[in-house]
Parts: structure tokens; C-alpha cells; sequence
């Protein structure tokens, strides 16, 4: 496939991580912030290429594994509702509540549906006036804009049986609060590729000039991520730190315009929980208050679940960066895909699952890829 | 979540927030909204999530990307041979 076999010859692979292994001469800690990366990182076994001395860290960004319980459970009571269609990506469905989780819902007879895009969502609640159709919406910055589309559209289409449940959140606020803890052991950042093909990355320069780290915007695919960290270890070897656009194909420093226009009219930046991280300031959207009448919380009534986050998982630790999967003590035995703990062993994008996918069995080389 | 596959515009309908297009995933062809992106043409390159593309994908910058790997390959000649990584494997406990 154009724009991404390129990324994968095995030569070009050995040609970066030769000249990784010629810059580094000191240990250096890296975090890749987007799950995606994670799973790219494990499933090429990119980490295993590297100097002994570079180690990657992984960070927050799977916004299944960070969407906190109560809002898992405030999803599972709206979807079981009689009356309720509940659409939302595969990834949400087999995620922990604190007694269900939403695929239990759909085996009980609930009307649960995985849909592709937000606007399959919509598309049900135009067919199915009777029916009163919920869409799940979870994401980073990259998927607000769709999600935003679809709310947009519903007002614009007057379709009152249509709303959403809102779990959006926000990479920068995340970053700064990782940033700011005072053991922080990160070095350098990857920053998330597609997020910031949406909102480009002006943001993440205040945060590189505050606490003197190199941030360098990386795509998905092998050569993408080595090249990430070749510019992140040069920046460090000299001593610099600032912004760096290594994804320049599909990412310009003022991002998608037309995207950010959406997500204003449709969402307002509001603190947020995040599982693991906590409350954060400004880290979220939610809708605003122009499109009330679309917010699901408000429709069904669910602001008053709450619970609290369960003990057993050190999912928070892991998608902080401080506690590797395989060092968790119920990794692969209490705690599996098939009966996960928490939801960083749920999602494709979950360290946990990535560790667990591919640390465990035949592993795909990066070599071997191309 | 953020997964975001690159295709090929095949079809442009509609305009503004309704504008869609076909998208050529290496044969595989879906509908996606290219609201986001009034500047793609026929034939363009799009980087495509949950239906939407969200970016085009700009060939110059694609274009000097690979020329900067094809410069570290034939620079990577010069690179002192103990440098030379392991091979992919297992290392430590990892």
C-alpha cells in the first residue's frame, strides 16, 4: 500500500537504527504517547532494536484504557434501557465495569452495536425513528472531529433520538500533568501523529520549552517511529529541546483547520477523570451547551453513578510509564485478554494487551515486515 | 483509536460538510467523509479515521522524508562497524 510499504523496507529499518546506535552515547528514556505507536512499537519489535540504552516508555494515550469506570457503568445503564440502540467502537464493549461490561449487556438481549464511524450511528437513528439511538463518544483529539460532525449533523437534521455519551480527552493536559510529576523519568516525547494532524502542534511547544524536552510529532509505521526516535536522541545527545515535525506528510504546525472549526462549534474544553491519571484540568470536551439536547448523561439521567476505581489493577501505573506490563504481578494470570482486570489489557492500543500479544507468542520483526 | 489509514480518492459527491468521497484502499474502496478537507482533488492521497479523512497526504513532504532515509542509508556506510545493532531478538527479560 502507497504511503506505508515505503515505511516498512527492511534496508531503510536498518540503515536508521544503525544511526541510532552511532548517536547515543548516554542512557536516555523516551515516551511514545499514542497506543497506536505502543502497538506498532511491540508488534515490529522496534523496542528489541534499539540501544540497550534507550528505553521507550509508554504512555497515556489509549482513550479506552483512560475512560474511567464510572462512565463504562454510566454506558452499560443507558445501554441497557429497553428503548436504547448503543453504538459504540469494539474496543469499549469488552471493557470492565465495575460489574458488567457492555458485551454482557448485548448477550442479555440489549441492543449494543459496533459501528466503524459515528455517522454508522447516525445513519440508525435516521432508519430507526422509534429507537433512541446512543453513540459512544470516546477519543483523543483526532476522532473529536468526527464525533462532533455527527452531533452537528443531528441538530442540523432535527433528529431528537440521537445523543451522545462523551468521554473525550486531551493530549497536552495529560502530557503536562505526566511532565510535572517531580520523579518524572521522561526524557523526550513522541507525540501522537494523527492527533496532531487535527490540531497540528503549537500546543506541545509551550510544553517543550517548560520543562526542556524534545517533543517530536511521530507517525505509525517503522521507519516513522525510528525516525521519532533518531530526532529525539539527537536533540538530547546536543542538548537541545524543542518541537520537531518528523510526520511532515500528514502533519502541519497549524493542524486541520477545517476539523478544529467542528470541534469548536460543537465541544467546550472541560476538566476530565482520567482512569489512572485522575482529574485534570482542562483535559476533556464536553458538549456544549448549544447542544444540550444531545448529551446522553442529561437525556437518561446518569450523572448520579459514580464509583470509584478498582484496587486490583495497576493499569494507572502502566499508563504512566512507571510500571512495564510484564512487571505487573497478575499479568498473564489473574489478568488476560479474556478475563482482563482492567482496560489496558482490553484494547488493541492497551500496553497491557500489546505486551500480551506480542511478548508472548511468534512475534513479527520489523525486518520481516516489509 | 487513532489508527488512520492512507487511500486514494477515486470519487468526490456533495460539498461542504457534506462532501464524501470513494476511497481506494489498496482495491478495498469505502465511503468516507471528506468534509475536513476541502483542498483534496480526484487522485489524492487521504489519511483516513472512523470515516473521515482527516489529513492529505502531502507527496513533496512524503517525497523528502524518503530522500532523507535514502541520505541515512548511504551515510549508514560510514557508521563504525561495531555499531552495528544485534540482531532482532529477545534481549533481557523483556
Amino acid at each position: 500500500m502507497r504511503h506505508v510499504d515505503e515505511y516498512r523496507d527492511p534496508a531503510a529499518v536498518e540503515a536508521v537504527v544503525r544511526r541510532i546506535h552511532a548517536t547515543v552515547t548516554r542512557p536516555w528514556t523516551l515516551m511514545e504517547v499514542c497506543g497506536g505507536q505502543t502497538h506498532s512499537i511491540l508488534k515490529f519489535g522496534m523496542d528489541e532494536l534499539l540501544p540497550e540504552n534507550v528505553r521507550l516508555v509508554h504512555g497515556p494515550g489509549c482513550p479506552v484504557c483512560v475512560t474511567p469506570l464510572e462512565l463504562i457503568d454510566r454506558a452499560i445503564a443507558i445501554a441497557s434501557r429497553p428503548d436504547v440502540t448503543f453504538c459504540s467502537f469494539g474496543d469499549m464493549l469488552r471493557v470492565p465495569g465495575s460489574r458488567d461490561d457492555l458485551l454482557k449487556v448485548k448477550a442479555r438481549g440489549g441492543d449494543v452495536r459496533i459501528v466503524y464511524s459515528p455517522l454508522d450511528a447516525l445513519r440508525l437513528a435516521r432508519q430507526h425513528p422509534e429507537r433512541k439511538v446512543v453513540f459512544f463518544a470516546v477519543g483523543f483529539e483526532t476522532t473529536a472531529p468526527a464525533n462532533a460532525m455527527a452531533v452537528h449533523r443531528a441538530k442540523a437534521e432535527g433528529l431528537a433520538n440521537f445523543s451522545v455519551l462523551v468521554a473525550h480527552v486531551l493530549v497536552p493536559p495529560a502530557l503536562e500533568a505526566l511532565l510535572a510529576s517531580d520523579d518524572s523519568q521522561i526524557q523526550g516525547l513522541l507525540a501522537p501523529g494523527h492527533v496532531c494532524a487535527v490540531t497540528g502542534y503549537r500546543d506541545y511547544e509551550p510544553v517543550s520549552e517548560k520543562h526542556r524536552i524534545p517533543i517530536v510529532v511521530t507517525g505509525f509505521e517503522p521507519l516513522d517511529l525510528l525516525n521519532g526516535v533518531l530526532a529525539a536522541v539527537t536533540q538530547l545527545e546536543r542538548g537541545e529541546a524543542r518541537v520537531e515535525n518528523q510526520y511532515a506528510r500528514v502533519v502541519a504546525r497549524e493542524g486541520n483547520p477545517a476539523a478544529q472549526r467542528m470541534i469548536e462549534d460543537v465541544f467546550v474544553v472541560s476538566d476530565r477523570s482520567w482512569r489512572g491519571l485522575g482529574e485534570i484540568p482542562k483535559s476533556g470536551y464536553a458538549l456544549s451547551p448549544r447542544y444540550a439536547a444531545f448529551d446522553a448523561e442529561r437525556v437518561f439521567d446518569v450523572g448520579g453513578i459514580t464509583v470509584s476505581e478498582p484496587e486490583a489493577c495497576r493499569a494507572g501505573l502502566v499508563l504512566q510509564g512507571r510500571l512495564r506490563p510484564t512487571d505487573c504481578p497478575e499479568f498473564g494470570t489473574r489478568c488476560t485478554p479474556e478475563h482482563p482486570l482492567g482496560a489496558t489489557m482490553v484494547s488493541t492500543e492497551g500496553a497491557c494487551a500489546a505486551y500480551f500479544h506480542y511478548r508472548r507468542g511468534p512475534r513479527e520483526t520489523a525486518a520481516a515486515a516489509g | 483509536m487513532c489508527l488512520a489509514v492512507p487511500g486514494k480518492v477515486v470519487e468526490i459527491v456533495g460539498e461542504g460538510e457534506l462532501r464524501m468521497g470513494k476511497v481506494d484502499f489498496s482495491g478495498v474502496k469505502r465511503e468516507a467523509s471528506l468534509a475536513f478537507v476541502p483542498e483534496v482533488q480526484l487522485g489524492d492521497y487521504v489519511l483516513v479515521h472512523v470515516g473521515f479523512a482527516i489529513s492529505r497526504i502531502d507527496e513533496e513532504q512524503a517525497m523528502e522524508t524518503l530522500a532523507a532515509l535514502r541520505e541515512i542509508g548511504e551515510l549508514g556506510e560510514l557508521d563504525r562497524p561495531d555499531e552495528v545493532p544485534p540482531p532482532p531478538g529477545r534481549r533481557g527479560e523483556s
